[in-house]
């Protein structure tokens, strides 16, 4: 059995917990993070922005005010996604595969996903609110489109019943009808 | 010819490009020798200025200033996402009104990410705070941007009185956009990991910060007795550069490289191509389109006009152009302008849409930019910082 644990900035640690709690001993695991590339690319676009900085000399990174903040977010995040899964590799404290991914984060998670028996991801949407929202689009891309069985985790505790909405009101008794018609 | 300069030197963002084309405007009697002689003579203090305050900026770095900042807001923040992101708030506003929008964007902004990232903390709301922050909190004083120094020369007001009359606007504008963003990002301000690391206390680099608050306590000196307060940034970046160069940590070539002179020569050039195009029939155009006066709805309409254009080609040259058609309003007019073109280049992701075509175009970084994510914040949070920051300016103008 081969068992997948989504990992994102700040909810990491629930999924790691469920591999432990629902991942067979002879599973095999392996904890994906999925680097998107917007926030470099943000930064590369706020540089492009300050017009006449640029160093557009071929591909070598510039210094100074050429230095594009971009390139330094990219190396940044992938020391960041290195430690976060040396971090999860030691809370789950058993052999598993560290996987690294670049793109688009739910269609990369999905296809990472494709030969997985278990995929285990934390719900990252608005968890006040209990409803359609308290799924983000990326992990209702996820949910929708995974090619295996989903385990949904809770990135705190999950709700208790108090949390239920009030029951919808009673519905009117129909009206009275005669006996049907017999042929 | 009008097309020609506006498209090609502002999508080509380098001196190499645009250095010639102010020569061809020169050499095809698009603009008269002795105009581009004036425009050089007005323009060659503000870049002055502006290469000063550069310097004083990158020697900041050097003493160690960003990365004390992360410190700061990573002891402050404590892994939790919300009072990080306000930390980011209070120090890019602080850093982009002071060193200029410049260090924000190429100095303060890895620091960011990297304490978000460190802390546990997903990082993409307090990049995007950065990106914003470095156009809307830019309005404070002259060197905050190279848009106001430019207008600040062209306005005739003092450095205090600017300061004094783009305070409120300059909050106003901060915190539309700190409400938008508690919005907007509230589901990824909402995780956080449990164990964040907060780190060693920050070394203080108390010289910088001393240099940086005698120059700004010489900004107001200067203007008081009538001098140009560029020579107070000029002394500012002189003692940091000086201290750098005696204690071996930076060679002269570094200085000269921290001034960014390839920068310097492309605003000139371009001060001259616009110039022309301005000389050639557009200071007509825009005429019809800019409403006179510094009545409220005067200010609102010229601030929109100055965001679109600032979207269309960049800040920059839209500066460039509109300021000789609103100086004669007098300074209301002229600030109004300011609004509109550093607030309303959050609309486009790389400031401007010539930017974004020719980055399409050359197929550069753009994989994987989410535009409809970014466009759909610079919708809410355009309008919801420019309207109150103009109503402020509106206010401050009869008060102050």
């Amino acid at each position: 059995m081969r068992v997948i644990a989504w990992l994102v900035e700040g909810t990491w640690p629930a999924c790691v917990d469920a591999v432990r709690a629902h991942a067979p001993e002879d599973a095999e695991v392996v904890l994906l993070h999925v680097s998107g590339a917007e926030v470099s690319g943000v930064a590369h676009g706020a540089f492009a922005g300050l017009l006449g900085r640029a160093h557009r000399g071929g591909r070598s990174p510039g210094d100074g005010w050429g230095r594009d903040p971009g390139d330094r977010l990219t190396a940044l995040g992938d020391a960041s996604a290195a430690a976060l899964l040396e971090a999860a590799a030691a809370r789950l404290g058993r052999p598993c595969a560290l996987v690294e991914r670049a793109g688009r984060v739910e269609r990369e998670v999905v296809e990472a996903a494709d030969d997985a028996d278990l995929l285990v991801l934390a719900r990252d949407g608005d968890r006040d609110r209990l409803g359609p929202h308290s799924l983000g689009p990326a992990v209702r891309f996820a949910v929708d489109h995974a090619p295996c069985p989903v385990l949904l985790v809770w990135p705190e505790a999950a709700p208790d019943l108090a949390t239920l909405p009030p029951p919808p009101p009673r519905e009117p008794p129909p009206p009275p009808h005669g006996p049907p018609p017999r042929p | 010819m009008l097309a020609w300069a506006v498209v090609r030197p502002f999508g080509l963002p380098e001196a190499v490009m645009a250095v010639p084309a102010a020569a061809v405007a020169v050499a095809t009697g698009a603009i008269g020798l002795d105009h581009a002689r004036a425009e050089v003579a007005r323009l060659g203090p503000v870049v002055g200025f502006l290469a000063a305050v550069l310097v004083l900026a990158h020697f900041c770095d050097v003493e160690g200033l960003f990365t004390a900042c992360g410190a700061w807001m990573a002891r402050w923040a404590r892994g939790r996402p919300v009072r990080l992101l306000t930390a980011v708030f209070a120090l890019a506003s602080a850093i982009t009104a002071v060193l200029s929008l410049d260090a924000t964007i190429v100095l303060l902004t890895p620091v960011v990410f990297a304490t978000a990232a460190r802390t546990g903390v997903r990082p993409k709301p307090h990049v995007y705070a950065c990106t914003h922050l470095s156009n809307t909190a830019s309005l404070l004083l002259p060197v905050s941007n190279l848009t106001n120094l430019l207008a600040f020369a062209a306005s005739g007001v003092s450095f205090t009185r600017f300061a004094a009359l783009m305070a409120l606007p300059w909050l106003a504008a901060i915190g539309a956009e700190y409400l938008v963003f508690r919005r907007f990002f509230a589901r990824d301000l909402a995780a956080s990991a449990p164990s964040p690391g907060v780190g060693e206390p920050p070394a203080l680099p108390l010289f910088a910060l001393v240099t940086v608050g005698c120059t700004l306590a010489g900004f107001v000196v200067t203007s008081a007795f009538g001098v140009e307060p560029a020579w107070a940034a000029l002394a500012g970046a002189l003692v940091l550069a000086g201290r750098a160069l005696a204690r071996r940590e930076a060679s002269a070539l570094s200085v000269v490289r921290a001034a960014a002179p390839a920068f310097l020569a492309f605003v000139l050039a371009l001060g001259v191509v616009v110039r022309a195009v301005v000389d050639n029939g557009l200071a007509d155009a825009l005429g019809h389109v800019l409403p006179g006066g510094t009545g409220l709805l005067a200010l609102l309409g010229t601030a929109a006009v100055a965001a679109v254009l600032a979207n269309l080609i960049n800040n920059l040259p839209a500066v460039l152009v509109l300021l000789p058609l609103t100086a004669p309003a007098g300074p209301g007019a002229v600030l109004a302008v300011l609004l509109g073109v550093n607030i309303g280049p959050n609309l486009t992701y790389a400031g401007s849409l010539a930017t974004l075509l020719w980055r399409r175009i050359v197929h550069q970084h753009e994989h994987g930019v989410d535009l409809k994510e970014f466009t759909r914040l610079g919708l809410l949070a355009v309008p919801a910082a420019l309207v109150p920051a103009v109503v402020a300016l509106w206010g401050a103008l009869h008060v102050v």
